[in-house]
This record gives structure tokens, C-alpha cells and sequence, in this order.
């Protein structure tokens, strides 16, 4: 009876951090769990290994085009036609190269729409429903790069920073509902987007303790979310900091 | 590029690290590449994981499940699948791995790559005796599936071939029943390596697991703990909540050393000799005593430490074993996870594996240099003279005579290797 299980939905389920989200809530309870990926074989291939993990568990997959407002939007309808969601992980987004995005405006387009126009139209599919179910929980990523321009990574910092403030307004929109949004903020996490950055040595988050955090930040509906919390202090300090001293680092 | 080294610190090398996420596109990364060797948990002692200034892919993003049917304990997964996951996963459905080394922190990849052996050996043999299919992934980009029934001379070269044959992507594994979580366990004291061997011998019929720490500085060498155990059914109704403990630097120096050893071994000894006897135990403490206890390997401080492991033949095993025990009293540098089992009468699966009828000493040792080296030296004389071998797991500096004596299907298994695969081992031992 899929009535009395959790409906979960993960729109990015193959990312690294969403899938470790997933194992955690199918090994927590058996829950109606539906994944949107992009790839229809590699979210399959997720979608095998959460039904050995669960095999109570119902897990659905979906593919969409997630640059196409209209096909984003029939999806959602879809979803939502076959019973309420309680809660939505919007989870995809790739790791742009800033150089490339730089010299070649398709793929700063390309980008800015995958790291943030995308989410928020996913989000803003579903947060109706919610509304008027006056439940559910809508939890975004976004990332610490949102949190200040830097030379380094701006396209994707905006991208993400349009999430924030999208988030925000819809905080503002929703308080006192019983809907909730939480804005979830990794900082580098080991997985295979920041590949990269491991090899030159950074050290990261591992994704399976980057999605508990997550978990417990869902389940208490907290409006801000950095994972892991130390990020909540870095980019505090890196928030204030004076241009005078910022345009001199190299980050 | 990233500094890598194995679990035994001996050093760290610099590797061009590249993850393996996603399967369908492993044979894609391969093909594109300069020559790699995959790499899982990194738990292997010496430099078989190892390839400094070359290419490793990291296998652990390859850990997904792809089937398991609980009617008949098949499981079918991805190579980077820790042991760990596998059993917590299936232990509450009934089933098992029949045979898991002393640590559940490794890949599915690693256990077959050295064909691991646990202490069940004498009745279940070693891991590669429960795989029914590997999938290969060779260097050209071509798929090799095999297994006993399917290919089987790929399938013996790459069981136990440390990873040289191609890099596993998937796995199907026979599991076994169990009732549960527990163990049925009896701890015995023995005063020397006579009895040591008469409990074996006794064992054998009626437990599963059977091991034994030996301890090889105090009293001559040769007296020690053999452990045993069986499953049980029942069990205290609460499972234990394992609690992590992390190692959290490296010491200046060894934490292990003459005067530690000495005091360990003699409160170790007496105080289990006091507890000595049957007892419940959960299968987590028994089988993997050291996995709560995380980067236990930095207590041998900054330059790492050597595990020496190797195999006698049984009818010279007594004396070999005596002999061995004796250099390291004289050299007055004995280990502290000094294991002595003896495997039971059959030959492994893989051209390279390590099990073979005999009893088998491991050992650890703090690495001081030449001194290490010459002990070593004189342990190799035993092991050559007796016929025995070396655990290539372990190893990272067996000189090349030693190996091919040890393995005599060295030439037959150098066909099945895969040209764009290399690591530090292969190109110490089998010269590329």
C-alpha cells in the first residue's frame, strides 16, 4: 500500500551526494521513492542497487530533459498525479569549468541553466502542489560557492547564488504554511563532479557523511543547511571579508 | 597528482588518481589511458596497490548492488562494494560470505584481486572458491566474463592475479546460510607450538573458524590463544553498537616497540588465559577485532611498518614454524598481531593465490630499516628451503627468486596479463 509509505522525490538521483541521500532513506524505513536523472541507464543502475538495499521499498525511475521548462513542468504534473510527495531533493548540477565558461558563452549558457535556472523550475513545479497540500519539504542544493563571487568558480557561485536568494523568497512566501524549504550548502565533497580537486590534493567531505547531514537537516526543516557545519563559520569569515583583502586571494 | 600509500605507511608515492563511477563506462576510461592499476580501500601492506608516478583508478564509486535473491544467497555487485556493506546487508536475511579476511573495510575487487582467506579456510577455502562470475575489463576496452564454469583459465589467472589481468567491474558471489549474527566461541590457551598444532588438528572436524595469536617474545616463542568458533542460533537479544575510535596523528615513533610489545603480550596473554573459555560473541568483534579502531595502522609511526606473511608445507610445518618464532625471539623485534592458523588440505583457485595446505604465520613488524631487512633475510632462507610462499598482499620486498619458487604457475598465469596494467609489485617481481 503505497499510502502509508514516505513519497520521496530525487531529481538528480545520480549525483554521488543524492545517491548516498537515497540509500540512507531506504535503509532509515521503506519509502515510495521516485528518481529523476537525466541519463536513463545510469539512474536505472541507482535504482537496481536502492531495490537490493530495500526490496519493500518502491523505487521509480523518470528521465527528463531538465534544460525544457514544459517537459519539467508535465513531469511534476505527472508525479504528483499518482498522490502527494512529502518530500523533493533537487540535487543535480555539475561543476563548470570557470576558464571554458569564460571564452565560450554556450557553455556559461549551459551552465548558469543546469546549476540554477533548472532547480528552481523543478522547485517551483512542485512547491505549488505543496502549498495546497499545506505539507512537504522542498530541499534545494546549492553550494558555498554561492555565498561570494570568486574568481575561481563565478558562473557556477551564480548559478548557485541565484538559488539562495530564489529559496529565500520562497522561505518568505511560505512561512506559516506547513510546507518547508531547506537550502542545503556542501562544501567540497568527494565525489566524481570535484575528481579534480582531489587530484590536486583538497581535502573533501565524504558524499555518504555529506548526505546524513542532509537527512537530519530535511527532517528538522532547517531554512540553511552547510554540510559539513563548518562551512557555516569558513564562509562566514569569507563573506566579510574586505575587498581590500579579498581581490588578493587566490581562491 | 596525489600521494598515495598502502596500509603499511612504508611511504607514499605520487599518482595521477582517476574515479571509477560508473560502470558502462569503465571500458571508455580504461581505453584512454596510460598504464593504471585499479584500486579499492587501499588495505593491502605493501606496494601490490601501488603505482607510483602511473595512473590508479579508484574503484570505491563503483559500489553499487545490481541483484541479490534470498532464496539462493546469490549477490551480485559492483567491485568496489565494501565487504562490510555486504554483510550488514545480508547477515539479517539469513546468508553470509563464507570466507572474509581479518578486515571487512576492503573491496570486493581487492578480495578476489588477492584471493583473500579468512579463518574459515580449512572448511570453506578462500574467496575466490564462492565467485561464480567476474566481469573483466580489459585495457583494449574488450569485456572478459568469466568464471569456474565460463573461461575458466581467465578466471584461475584472475583470481589472485592482483589486479594485472584486467579491472573487475562486477561480481557474483555464492553466499552461505547463517542464522544470525552470532558466534558460538571458545578461547584456549597453549604453552607451545605441540599443542598449538594438536588444537588444530582437533579443531578442524568441528569449527568453522579457527585462528590463533602467538606470542613470539616472551616464553621462548610459541605459547599463545587459539580461537574458535562456530554459528550460533541464539544470541543476547542486543546486537553491540560498534563504536569508532580513529588513530588521530602519527607518532614521532613507533608506538609498537620492545618494551610496549613486551608489556602488551604478557597482559594480553594472561588476561584472555583468565577469560578462557566458551562465550557469545557478534561476528563484527570476532571476525574483524581491529576494524573499530580506525588508522590503527599510524601507531607504527612515520616510517610505516612491514607485515611478513608466508605458508609452509604441512609436514615440515612444525619446524618451520619453530625455526621462524626463534629468529624473531633472537632478534628481540616480535610483532604484536602475530597470527598462526593453519589452512586446511587444498590447493586455491587462482595461479596466483596464496592458500595452500600448510600453516601459515603473520606477522607485523615496525619498519627499522636494515635491521627489518635482515630478519627478513633469515625467515626467507626458511621459507625457500621448506618449499612455502609469501603473501603478495603483504609483501614489499620479497626478493624475486622467493616468488617465482612459490609460485609455480607464474608462467602459465604471465598469458593472461593485461599490457596497459602495471604496479609497483609487477615491476619488482615480474620485471614490467
Amino acid at each position: 500500500m503505497p499510502d502509508n509509505k514516505e513519497r520521496i522525490v530525487i531529481v538528480g538521483a545520480t549525483s554521488a551526494i543524492a545517491e548516498h541521500c537515497a540509500r540512507l532513506w531506504v535503509k532509515e524505513a521503506v519509502v515510495d521513492l521516485t528518481l529523476v536523472g537525466r541519463d536513463l541507464g545510469r539512474t536505472e543502475r541507482v535504482a537496481a542497487d536502492l531495490r537490493v538495499r530495500s526490496p519493500q521499498s518502491v523505487i521509480r525511475v523518470l528521465v527528463a530533459d531538465f534544460l525544457a521548462p514544459l517537459a519539467i513542468s508535465q513531469l511534476v504534473d505527472g508525479i504528483v498525479a499518482e498522490g502527494p510527495v512529502h518530500i523533493v531533493l533537487i540535487a543535480h548540477g555539475s561543476l563548470s569549468d570557470q576558464v571554458i565558461c569564460q571564452q565560450d558563452l554556450i557553455a556559461c549558457h549551459e551552465a548558469l541553466t543546469l546549476n540554477g535556472i533548472s532547480p528552481v523550475l523543478f522547485a517551483e513545479a512542485f512547491v505549488g502542489y505543496m502549498q495546497k497540500a499545506n505539507c512537504g519539504t522542498v530541499a534545494v542544493i546549492g553550494s558555498v560557492a554561492g555565498d561570494r563571487g570568486r574568481k575561481s568558480n563565478y558562473i557556477y557561485g551564480a548559478a548557485k547564488g541565484l538559488i539562495a536568494r530564489y529559496v529565500q523568497g520562497l522561505q518568505h512566501r511560505l512561512a506559516g504554511t506547513g510546507v518547508k524549504v531547506v537550502l542545503i550548502k556542501p562544501g567540497p565533497t568527494d565525489t566524481p563532479m570535484t575528481a579534480h580537486l582531489k587530484q590536486q590534493g583538497a581535502p573533501l567531505a565524504r558524499a555518504e557523511d555529506v548526505a546524513r547531514c542532509i537527512l537530519k537537516g530535511i527532517r528538522q526543516g532547517k531554512p540553511v543547511l552547510y554540510v559539513p557545519g563548518k562551512w557555516a563559520v569558513i564562509m562566514m569569515i569569507v563573506r566579510h571579508l574586505p575587498n581590500i583583502i579579498f581581490n588578493k586571494l587566490e581562491i | 597528482m596525489v600521494a598515495v600509500s598502502s596500509w603499511g605507511r612504508l611511504g607514499s608515492w605520487e599518482h595521477e588518481v582517476r574515479t571509477l563511477s560508473d560502470r558502462e563506462q569503465v571500458a571508455g576510461q580504461l581505453k584512454n589511458s596510460r598504464s593504471g592499476l585499479a584500486y579499492g580501500m587501499g588495505r593491502s601492506y605493501g606496494d601490490v596497490c601501488l603505482n607510483p608516478k602511473g595512473v590508479l583508478w579508484n574503484t570505491t564509486g563503483l559500489d553499487r548492488f545490481l541483484s541479490f535473491d534470498k532464496n539462493t544467497g546469490r549477490l551480485v555487485c559492483e567491485a568496489g562494494v565494501l565487504l562490510r556493506d555486504i554483510q550488514r546487508l545480508v547477515i539479517p536475511l539469513g546468508w553470509i560470505m563464507p570466507v572474509t579476511p581479518g578486515t571487512q573495510l576492503i573491496t570486493v575487487g581487492g578480495a578476489i584481486a588477492n584471493d583473500v582467506h579468512g579463518k574459515s579456510h580449512h572448511v570453506f577455502g578462500s574467496f575466490g572458491d564462492h565467485v561464480q562470475r567476474i566481469k573483466l575489463i580489459r585495457t583494449d576496452g574488450t569485456t572478459i566474463d568469466c568464471g569456474p564454469d565460463l573461461l575458466p583459465a581467465w578466471f584461475a589467472a584472475t583470481v589472485g592475479g592482483i589486479g594485472l589481468t584486467g579491472v573487475i567491474s562486477t561480481a557474483e558471489i555464492q553466499l552461505r546460510r547463517v542464522a544470525g549474527p552470532w558466534l558460538d566461541t571458545e578461547t584456549v590457551p597453549y604453552a607451545n607450538l605441540d599443542e598449538f598444532f594438536h588444537l588444530a588438528d582437533d579443531s578442524e572436524a568441528d569449527w568453522e573458524h579457527t585462528v590463533s595469536w602467538v606470542d613470539c617474545i616472551s616464553g621462548g616463542g610459541g605459547r599463545g590463544l587459539f580461537m574458535r568458533g562456530n554459528p550460533s542460533e541464539v544470541g543476547p537479544r542486543l546486537e553491540p553498537k560498534g563504536r569508532e575510535l580513529t588513530m588521530p596523528f602519527v607518532p614521532p615513533v613507533s608506538l609498537v616497540n620492545r618494551l610496549s610489545l613486551c608489556l602488551f603480550n604478557l597482559a594480553y596473554f594472561n588476561l584472555k588465559k583468565w577469560q578462557a573459555g566458551r562465550s557469545i560473541v557478534h561476528y563484527e568483534p570476532f571476525f574483524y577485532p581491529l576494524d573499530n579502531l580506525l588508522e590503527w595502522n599510524r601507531m607504527y609511526g612515520p616510517k610505516g611498518f612491514f607485515q611478513y606473511q608466508c605458508v609452509v608445507p604441512p609436514e615440515v610445518g612444525r619446524e618451520a614454524i619453530q625455526a621462524m618464532l626463534g629468529e624473531i625471539v633472537r632478534s628481540g623485534d616480535g610483532s604484536f598481531l602475530a597470527v598462526l592458523k593453519t589452512f586446511g588440505n587444498r590447493e586455491s583457485v587462482g595461479m596466483l593465490s596464496f592458500p595452500r595446505p600448510g600453516v601459515t604465520l603473520a606477522l607485523d613488524f615496525p619498519n627499522k630499516g636494515d635491521r627489518t631487512l635482515k630478519l627478513f633475510a633469515r625467515l626467507d632462507a626458511i621459507v625457500r628451503e621448506t618449499g612455502g610462499r609469501l603473501y603478495l598482499a603483504k609483501d614489499a620486498r620479497m626478493p624475486r627468486d622467493l616468488f617465482e619458487a612459490g609460485y609455480p604457475r607464474l608462467a602459465e598465469f604471465l598469458q593472461y596479463r593485461d599490457p596497459g596494467l602495471s604496479s609497483a609489485l609487477s615491476r619488482r617481481l615480474l620485471g614490467s
